[in-house]
């Protein structure tokens, strides 16, 4: 019998066209009676709400810092609210005449935080631009050098607060979860209870407490007349809280990690940290990116508990600039949701940060 | 014979409290020798190997690697791992670098050569390995016979003594085992000692100075490659044989 020749057959399109706009909307929207009946009720309630909402928020609303104008019948939304106090709300109690100094600051630290998340920027003297940068915020928003007057930090608040808070808690907390993630995971017991004991006991207790101890039990402990700024007791009690939290989301990454590859790299003659530094803690912060970035973005928002020990961030700010005033009082729900707005504007870029980020760190899983 | 490179004296190491894993093992192995370890699954040939490098300690017995004794030693266990290379089943290649980089990361960081010296070494033992064009690729981006090579490649790179291979060839597609072996063999003939556990008879017989059959912890039998296979001498490894061999 002769050898028979093998003859590929070629590559045909599939019978049924899958890609492009209707036959999306027939698979997700219209795939079977269910998902139908699913599609007709949700985009009638579309189209009940939306109209409805639109003319509150934008049609019928009240834009003037007029609170007489906002009361009349039928009248939406107030902005009039956020016009009249948005000062008050993003900065705080801070001086009013002295306001120019927190909005610079604050466009420091943006530019810084912006700047630290681009390529480019990942080289050894970004180290220095942090110093330089979180000295010269302190150096405008406290003042008593250069003519600025001095602002003490109860006075502090609004954004600039919680951009702060945010920055140092997080940065801060990051490498403390790296090495109590790593202890976790120690050969020495001592070293290893240790870091457990730390994670369980932070975890057990809620934000709050944890602020009020720093806030109000650590004094008690200190000798008279020594007193530590109730900003960085608050800091520190953040950053402890986030670090627990971020240690056992990057113990989960390096958990992933084979055993194989820590063997490969003993034989090699890497020794523990430059096993950990090389190897293991690459490959396992690259899965954990969502998770960290989830902690990220929870500790951006806790910092609004901060308020309970009379810090006005902008959460706190916003409370005390509509409390404080009863024509304004009744239009909370628009200074809400100004500042809301301002919180989803930095979490969402966080959170599309993290994806960029996520596609970086797995490009070399790419085949 | 010439000189002994390992030496294992009455070696015994315990999984827990009750699997004794290697039991008595005495073992010379000679500068240059090529040895092939075979047996049954979980008769404590992987364990065996592993035991030369300090991924495993042993409980009792001495073993002396290269005139080191190992011991809790971190100084001796540096110094052995230094002439020691290993290649596992599982390749182990660090997938977030790139194949040059897995070849250059040890000498860099713990050899301290300059980046562009680690770079020449690493290309020659690339082109070594038949992989060169691939030098610039991530470890996934490879088929499963390519990676294994690049890690014979990895290990060469510290010009060890002796090169300990761990089911090389096992977790590979059959039709790239044959890649692999061919460089295997190729290393055989340029003098360094290696211990190989395999079940790749074929490879055995070409390149082995010695085939030791290994059954619950014991090296039940070794004797030279014609020897072991035409006429085995216990009824385990003739029993083994028949299993491995038979169809």
């Amino acid at each position: 019998m002769a050898a028979q020749t093998f003859q590929p057959i070629p590559p045909r399109p599939a019978p049924v066209n899958t890609e492009g706009l209707l036959p999306w909307i027939r698979s997700n929207l219209f795939g079977n009676w269910m998902t139908s009946i699913g599609t007709v009720i949700l985009g009638a309630l579309l189209l009940w709400i939306v109209p409805q909402l639109l003319s509150w928020a934008l049609f019928r609303a009240a834009w003037a810092p007029n609170a007489d104008a906002c009361r009349l019948d039928g009248v939406g939304a107030c902005w009039g609210v956020v016009a009249e106090k948005y000062r008050l709300i993003i900065f705080g109690r801070y001086p009013f005449e002295e306001q120019w100094r927190p909005l610079v600051a604050t466009v420091l630290m943006v530019g810084l935080l912006v700047a630290s998340c681009a390529r480019p920027f990942w080289k050894p003297w970004l180290a220095l631009v942090w110093v330089a940068v979180l000295g010269a915020f302190f150096t405008i928003m406290f003042g008593g050098v250069l003519g600025l007057s001095r602002v003490e930090t109860d006075r502090w608040g609004g954004l600039p607060l919680t951009i702060l808070l945010a920055t140092l808690s997080m940065a801060m907390a990051f490498p403390i979860a790296l090495v109590v993630a790593l202890g976790r995971r120690s050969n020495l017991p001592a070293i290893r209870s240790a870091c457990t004991i730390y994670v369980e006991l932070i975890r057990g207790v809620p934000l709050i407490s944890v602020l009020f101890m720093a806030s109000f039990m650590f004094p008690l402990f200190m000798p008279q007349g020594f007193s530590i700024d109730v900003l960085i007791r608050v800091l520190v009690g953040i950053t402890l809280f986030a670090a627990a939290y971020m240690a056992e989301v990057i113990r989960g990454g390096l958990q992933a990690i084979p055993k194989g590859q820590v063997e490969a790299a003993a034989t090699l003659g890497l020794s523990y940290w430059q096993t950990q530094r090389k190897i293991v803690l690459p490959q396992a912060l690259a899965i954990v990116v969502p998770g960290i970035m989830n902690g990220f973005i929870s500790t951006f928002k806790d910092t609004s508990l901060v308020t309970i020990v009379s810090l006005y961030e902008l959460t706190g700010a916003m409370g005390l600039a509509l409390n404080s005033d009863a024509d304004w009082r009744p239009f909370k729900i628009e200074g809400y949701l100004f500042i809301a707005s301002i919180y989803f504007i930095f979490c969402f870029s966080m959170s599309r940060y993290s994806h960029w980020v996520e596609k970086q760190v797995n490009k070399s899983k790419l085949r | 014979m010439s000189e002994p490179i390992i030496t294992f004296d009455k070696v015994n190491k315990w999984y827990g409290n009750a699997f004794h894993v290697l039991r008595d093992i005495d073992l010379v192995v000679a500068k240059g020798e090529r040895i092939v370890i075979c047996g049954p699954s979980g008769s404590g040939k992987s364990t065996l190997i592993r035991c030369i490098n300090r991924l495993e300690e042993h409980q009792q017995g001495r073993l002396i690697v290269d005139g080191v004794e190992l011991s809790d030693d971190v100084k001796a266990i540096d110094q052995v791992r230094k002439e020691v290379g290993m290649v596992f089943q599982q390749f182990n290649l660090f997938p977030h670098l790139t194949v040059l980089e897995n070849l250059t990361l040890s000498p860099m960081w713990v050899g301290k050569m300059p980046k562009k010296e680690a770079e020449e070494k690493a290309m020659e033992q690339l082109n070594r390995v038949r992989i060169a064009e691939q030098a610039a690729k991530y470890p996934l981006q490879l088929s499963g016979g390519q990676q294994q090579r690049v890690a014979i490649a990895r290990a060469l790179c510290l010009k060890p003594k002796i090169m300990l291979f761990d089911e090389p060839t096992s977790a590979l597609d059959p039709e790239m085992i044959k890649e692999v072996l061919d460089v295997m063999i190729e290393m055989a003939s340029q003098g360094i000692t290696m211990l190989c556990v395999t079940h790749e008879m074929g490879f055995a017989k070409a390149v082995a100075d010695r085939v030791i059959f290994m059954d619950q912890g014991q090296i039940v039998e070794q004797n030279n490659p014609h020897d072991f296979f035409n006429n085995p001498q216990s009824e385990r490894s003739k029993d083994f044989l028949s299993k491995i061999l038979g169809h």
